[in-house]
């Protein structure tokens, strides 16, 4: 039982196994996601109750709360798959840790605008220099570091080596980001919804956050198995499958 | 081992003296740039004491990035460094070596330069010490940290920009926390927990740095 769930689980290692096992679920997946991302954005814009102090404000919480969540659990993965990389030589990481680069980016740019937006009319300024928004600041400039590595190094297979090793290193950050608001007394306010406990939050706040949260992690891991298939025909462009492949998708 | 140290030492400290004239950019650099700052934003001498230590810091920390780019690109350049990965000897010795002997002609310089400058931006004199011990220690760790950025970038032809771009979001701890020591000796609060902090960075760093710096130099070399 245990051999074959070893067997199984290194199928996945291949570049072909994982274009072919990836494409219905990137297909379910994406539809999943688009689902419920727009049902949980249209219910927290229009249909959740106003906030008792904050007005229409707080809102923007069903964007900026997911996207914050995802840009540091996609540095994770991206230090994990580098890690495996690394260690194991295992091609297809260096291919989802690439990938994912440019999604993270996204995620960190949207908490920190979103931040700012409802910043404003909340705290008064745009900007705080508060510890989780500099650590987060920081994060997105740890992703704009790795995206130029990638860029700068002449063969790919060097820039996922060196990219890994870069991740790795700013993989510190993560703790400081999680746990800067709970070790610290700033403007940013503690963590809200934790496993353990009961959150302090309306129900009817509460049931379209947490579909959020589950509609963006959905559709990060459909874009990532997408992007993934699309990396994967770039850079096995030399296989032969590969070729058949794209040769196919060109006749249809 | 204590041989190899020896001789790596002996060759590094050969090879900065003799082209002691870029050894020497830096540190105009750090003059230069300290001295812009109570041109460019104020020349009160209250306002100058408050914002002394994190000017110095700042300073430092891009006078320490500036020289890291010829840690390892000459020898890069002429092949040495392909000789000392592939030699018997741990490459992680060599590396520390290294990286020991930029501290000792760039971090150590800048902190002796420190206190002349810290005069012209009116640093109270009972700060003095503790400046110069969070510069000792946090530029030992700007050092072990940049050369993991060194050794990323060293294959590549343009590589200083990018070095910056890649090694500053990770040396924000260190400059925060030697700021704050600062900041708290001049302000009269408790500073040695900053300076703890600086030293256990720098103790973490001492300790990783050699092993990320060789991977990084062997995936360079490699390219």
């Amino acid at each position: 039982m245990w051999q074959l769930f070893v067997r199984w689980f290194h199928k996945w290692s291949s570049p072909k196994w994982f274009y072919e096992m990836s494409k219905p679920w990137s297909f379910w997946l994406g539809w999943a996601a688009l689902l419920i991302t727009t049902t949980a954005i249209i219910w927290g814009l229009g249909f959740a109750p106003v906030e008792r102090l904050q007005g229409n404000s707080y809102r923007i919480i069903f964007i900026h709360v997911p996207s914050a969540f995802l840009s540091e659990a996609i540095y994770v993965t991206i230090a994990i798959a580098g890690a495996i990389g690394l260690i194991w030589r295992i091609k297809l990481a260096y291919y989802v840790a690439k990938i994912c680069v440019p999604l993270g980016m996204s995620m960190a740019f949207l908490a920190l605008a979103t931040g700012a937006i409802w910043g404003k009319p909340t705290w008064g300024h745009w900007w705080v220099w508060d510890m989780r928004i500099t650590s987060m600041l920081i994060l997105l400039l740890l992703y704009i570091g790795l995206w130029a590595l990638h860029n700068a190094m002449e063969r790919p297979e060097s820039g996922d080596r060196a990219a890994a090793i870069l991740a790795l290193v700013g993989v510190v950050n993560i703790p400081v980001i999680k746990f800067s608001v709970n070790l610290v007394t700033t403007l940013h306010q503690p963590a809200t919804l934790k496993f353990t406990e009961k959150a302090p939050m309306h129900i009817s706040m509460l049931i379209p956050l947490l579909l959020s949260i589950l509609g963006f992690y959905l559709a990060f891991l459909a874009l990532m198995l997408v992007r993934s298939r699309i990396e994967i025909l770039r850079r096995e462009r030399k296989a032969k499958w590969v070729q058949q492949e794209i040769e196919q998708l060109g006749n249809r | 081992m204590i041989k190899l140290v020896q001789h790596t030492l002996q060759r590094e400290l050969t090879l900065a003296y003799r082209r002691r004239a870029d050894l020497l950019n830096p540190l105009f650099f750090f003059v230069l740039v300290v001295s812009l700052f109570p041109m460019g934003i104020t020349t009160d001498l209250d306002k100058l004491t408050e914002m002394s230590g994190g000017v110095l810091w700042v300073c430092a920390l891009l006078a320490s990035l500036l020289s890291l780019d010829l840690m390892f690109r000459n020898d890069f350049e002429d092949g040495s460094l392909e000789q000392m990965l592939l030699s018997s000897a741990p490459p992680q010795v060599i590396v520390l070596c290294k990286i020991f002997c930029h501290w000792l002609v760039t971090g150590v310089p800048l902190t002796l330069l420190s206190p002349l400058l810290s005069i012209m931006l009116a640093l109270p004199g009972h700060a003095l010490p503790v400046l110069m011990a969070s510069l000792l220690l946090g530029t030992f760790s700007l050092s072990l940290i940049g050369s993991i950025g060194a050794a990323l970038t060293v294959g590549l032809r343009k590589g200083g920009l990018l070095l910056t771009i890649l090694i500053m979001p990770v040396l924000v701890p260190v400059l925060i926390f030697g700021t704050s020591t600062v900041q708290a000796i001049v302000l009269g609060l408790a500073w040695p927990g900053y300076l703890a902090f600086l030293g256990a960075f720098t103790a973490g760093a001492f300790a990783l740095a050699p092993w990320l710096t060789v991977a990084a130099l062997k995936v360079s070399v490699c390219d």
